[in-house]
């Protein structure tokens, strides 16, 4: 069995400036991997570059197809690379504005990415659209209304919906449940848990929440000044941390 | 089933002058299947961090822990993450008194999901943790409720009976009757004998010395 995706040593520096160091690593069907830093370590940099938001200044990334034949990203055409992204591929921003078209109804923007993938029987598309609503616990009678009209937390979870929609095989997440209460996020954590369970997604969450880190995910990179200080099994992160870095960071975690 | 060699650990705390604290030094023993076998000695001598250490949520200083994980025997401390996933989902339980959980979930699912985990299908799995919630006597009208709003004994027995759903092969029990009353404590020491029973090589660090008599083949004093 091949990973999923191989990230070998990207890095990405804006100008002078670094924003992380080169960076590798693998990641296999079924895993969740949190990266977690404080603000300005990188994490969310190395997020853009691994999915492709954002062109890395150096290294590559291999992807593993659905017939088993293993791509490099950059050497493909942009037409194939935003393809790949559109089929395989969902971003979650931590603003659901970014990741979310405002300007047309819920029920459009899950539609939308059913047909860019060819998708054209309205009725069809329609109760698809209308299924992962109610997936994502949004009552199926707003799916005409606006995304403006949604609060915070029903535009995360139409955001989510909208990404998997089209079933990708992995999912990346920026702060997903940044700047919503805690009730909405437990929501959220239960929702995204069961969907990775159900649907064999791989993801990569970046997140400076560490009681969301250790709910979600199996696995945990640890960066600093945009470097990688550690990693491995989340709870072996945050119960046995071997970097300083890393230390100082699970000692600070307040308790409820 | 479970073989450890000369595993010591020691933590060293980088934000207190890197002062270094031994807490196991070239400790070795077996486990074989079918065999309960009880951690003993004071508090603070490392019986919880043993646990954490085959579990893998603590590293190795030096030394080997190789378990059995059908057909394979593995080094446990050189596995990647998602090999040790692996070893957990199938191989390894672990029951701590703690119950750790995502919000809003109800307690049939969470007793359920280390056998789904392990590739049992969905209503053999909450079969399984019925009969396992029934016998550790957690009230039916809970089972669709979320346990974070439980009682510490219910938690606690939710956290049991999720620990001995799924027939893992090796058991970690870290003082799984701790807090129990005498009722509850006799339920789950019938559990640990059934698993036995089945050939399950099980670990266990109890404070109660009369129930480690009870089923406990040998001691290991750290």
């Amino acid at each position: 069995m091949n990973s999923l995706l191989s990230v070998s040593n990207i890095a990405k520096n804006y100008g002078d400036r670094v924003g992380c160091h080169a960076t590798s690593f693998d990641l296999w069907p079924g895993e969740v991997m949190a990266i977690v830093g404080e603000s300005g370590s990188g994490k969310t940099t190395l997020l853009k570059c691994i999915s492709g938001q954002m062109e890395a200044s150096s290294g590559t990334l291999g992807y593993t197809k659905r017939d088993g034949s293993i791509v490099v990203l950059q050497e493909l055409s942009e037409a194939e690379r935003r393809f790949l992204m559109r089929t395989d591929w969902g971003f979650v921003h931590q603003d659901a504005r970014d990741g979310l078209r405002m300007g047309v109804s819920a029920g459009a923007n899950l539609g939308e990415r059913l047909m860019a993938l060819g998708g054209r029987h309205y009725g069809r598309i329609r109760s698809s659209a209308e299924d992962w609503l109610q997936r994502v616990e949004i009552s199926t009678d707003r799916i005409d209304d606006s995304p403006w009209s949604y609060s915070g937390g029903m535009r995360q979870r139409l955001q989510i919906a909208r990404n998997l929609v089209t079933a990708p095989r992995i999912i990346f997440m920026d702060e997903p449940t940044g700047g919503l209460d805690v009730s909405v996020q437990a929501r959220l954590l239960d929702l995204m848990r069961g969907l990775v369970r159900n649907l064999g997604l791989a993801a990569v969450i970046v997140t400076h929440d560490l009681a969301v880190a250790r709910l979600l995910s199996t696995r945990m990179m640890v960066m600093q000044g945009g470097n990688v200080v550690e990693t491995g099994l989340t709870d072996q992160i945050l119960e046995d941390p071997q970097a300083p870095y890393t230390q100082l960071l699970v000692s600070s975690i307040l308790l409820v | 089933m479970l073989n450890v060699e000369n595993l010591s650990k020691q933590f060293t705390l980088h934000q207190q002058g890197g002062v270094q604290i031994p807490v196991i030094q070239n400790l070795s023993f077996s486990v074989d299947h079918g065999e309960t076998v009880a951690i003993t000695g004071p508090s603070g001598r490392g019986k919880s961090s043993l646990l954490k250490l085959i579990y893998g949520s603590y590293i190795a200083t030096s030394g080997s822990i190789q378990i059995l994980h059908e057909p394979d025997w593995l080094e446990a401390t050189q596995l990647a993450p998602r090999q040790m996933m692996e070893v957990r989902n199938k191989t390894i339980g672990y029951v701590t008194q703690f119950l750790r959980v995502i919000p809003r979930i109800p307690t049939l699912d969470i007793v359920a999901e280390p056998l789904i985990n392990r590739g049992v299908n969905v209503s053999d799995a909450l079969l399984r943790a019925q009969h396992l919630l029934t016998k550790l006597n957690v009230p039916e009208k809970l089972w669709s409720l979320s346990p974070m709003t439980f009682s510490g004994g219910e938690q606690q027995r939710v956290n049991i009976a999720r620990g001995f759903a799924a027939h893992h092969p090796l058991l970690l029990l870290d003082e799984p009757t701790a807090a129990l009353d005498a009722e509850n404590r006799s339920r789950v020491m019938g559990l640990i004998r059934e698993a036995r029973a089945n050939g399950s090589a099980i670990l266990a660090v109890f404070h109660n010395e009369e129930e480690r008599h009870q089923v406990c083949d040998r001691d290991i004093a750290l």
